[in-house]
């Protein structure tokens, strides 16, 4: 329920529009986060685009889980890992566990970081892809039994560094503007 | 309703953490157990999001047109000047192939030839990419009422690109031959000699066991061998190169970065299927 509910004072009549403005809200993170990842797949024709994917996810579970927590529940983590699994042919339940601890980690630092600059809280990030990065190539080695090569993990991590800012960025202007609850 | 107390709430909100962890343990057993529903449940992901591919494919093929066409611009006199010296060379060619096509005619009417059975194809559009990090592999986008199977061999304008190994109701994916998991039967062309080219993801596959004293040359070129019936002979595979340590490998005719249209062959062999129908086949046997 958005803050404006409980706190008392004069607030627009929730009409039918106002209420599906909510739920949009609500929903901004789960449902952006999904159509991202199916876009990060789209014919670009980008050198390296497979690892567009999983980067996306990454990206936008650790925005979400540490701004909107609320938005961004374990079940739609959950979710959000087997969308991963699938399109990213995974050994399924590899994506969904990473993307848990990703959400679990982001969870524990949630204080911390909500104090930290935006630049501390990119270091962080890169050093949780490094984890997540070597925790998914560890799964995957395992679960497929052979040794797979090294090179497409540290493009990974590469890649997630760089583009924290580019994906965060409209991350942060949405969460301050059109999928915050208590604008609706 | 009832509404349970903020504890309960509490504490069912702490739990839902670690019953998301043991139901992903869950699924890597199901994964483990159960590969055709996982590959079931991936088809029908790619299906149902195929025609925002197709949608996409058009504008974003627009773009990639309008951008080529400026770059082309700025080297339109060096690639006039390029043209013409390729056209005089592949008129030269096209006598010579003319020449050897009706003495090839001419043999084989005199042997009493066997011709092969004309392959029929159809062609797709490349949607999408479906390798993920660990695999090299593509997604047709087909149309609903195609009659492609798991097998069947996919070319694009130049060689060969790889084969499907998965088909769903509109979609179907082409394992590319850069693949790790790809092993393709070959022949180097001028030697006859067989060997395997084998993926590894990186944009070389290589050339193992290739017999003893016929050593893949520099620039030789390199077919498909109809060894084991799972694929023709003679389709273009690419060209040796030798590697800085001295490996062979095999640069691709297929441009296979660059993917756009893909015809995919029906030759009716049933020699092999995919490598992940034999996996199951082997892990079934056990």
């Amino acid at each position: 329920m958005a803050l404006s509910e409980r706190v008392p004072g004069v607030r627009p009549r929730l009409t039918v529009g106002r209420r599906l403005d909510i739920v949009w809200r609500h929903a901004f993170p789960g449902t952006t986060s999904f159509l991202l990842m199916l876009l990060s797949l789209a014919p670009f024709g980008l050198w390296g685009q497979a690892a567009l994917l999983p980067t996306v996810a990454l990206t936008c579970v650790w925005f979400w889980s540490l701004f909107r927590p609320a938005a961004m529940s374990p079940p739609i983590v959950f979710l959000i890992g087997v969308l991963l699994d699938l399109l990213g042919f995974l050994p399924p339940g590899v994506g969904a566990l990473t993307m848990l601890t990703t959400f679990g980690i982001a969870q524990r630092l949630r204080r911390f970081l909500s104090r930290q600059r935006f630049i501390v809280i990119w270091l962080i990030f890169t050093a949780v892809a490094c984890g997540i990065a070597a925790m998914n190539w560890t799964l995957v080695s395992l679960l497929t039994f052979s040794l797979l090569p090294p090179g497409p993990v540290l493009f990974q991590v590469g890649l997630a560094a760089a583009m924290y800012p580019a994906v965060a960025v409209p991350l942060t202007l949405a969460h301050r503007s059109i999928a915050d609850p208590d604008q609706a | 309703m009832i509404r349970p107390s903020v504890q309960t709430r509490h504490a069912l909100a702490r739990l839902t953490l670690p019953a998301m962890v043991v139901a992903s343990f869950g699924l890597m057993l199901v994964g483990k157990v159960d590969t055709v529903l996982v590959e079931r449940a991936r088809i029908a992901v790619y299906d149902a999001s195929a025609p925002i591919y197709a949608a996409l494919a058009e504008p974003i093929g627009q773009l990639h047109g309008a951008i080529a066409e400026v770059a082309g611009l700025w080297e339109l006199r060096e690639e006039n000047a390029r043209l013409r010296d390729e056209n005089e060379r592949l008129r030269r060619w096209q006598s010579v192939a003319l020449t050897l096509d009706a003495e090839n005619q001419q043999l084989m009417a005199a042997m009493h030839w066997i011709p092969d059975p004309e392959a029929s194809y159809v062609t797709g559009r490349v949607v999408a990419d479906a390798g993920g990090v660990y695999a090299k592999a593509v997604l047709l986008s087909v149309g609903p009422n195609h009659a492609l199977h798991k097998g069947q061999i996919a070319l694009d304008e130049r060689g060969l690109v790889g084969r499907i190994t998965e088909v769903g109701s509109r979609t179907a994916r082409v394992l590319l031959i850069t693949d790790m998991n790809s092993r393709v039967p070959v022949i180097l062309e001028s030697s006859r000699s067989r060997a395997i080219l084998a993926g590894t993801n990186g944009p070389l596959p290589l050339l193992l066991y290739w017999s003893d004293g016929t050593v893949p040359k520099d620039g030789e070129r390199v077919v498909t061998s109809a060894e084991a019936n799972a694929f023709p002979a003679n389709l273009p595979v690419g060209t040796v190169r030798y590697n800085a340590s001295g490996v062979p490998e095999v640069e691709p005719d297929a441009n296979l970065n660059a993917l756009d249209i893909v015809r995919v062959f029906d030759y009716g062999l049933n020699g092999l299927t995919a490598p992940e129908v034999t996996a199951r086949v082997a892990a079934g046997r056990h």
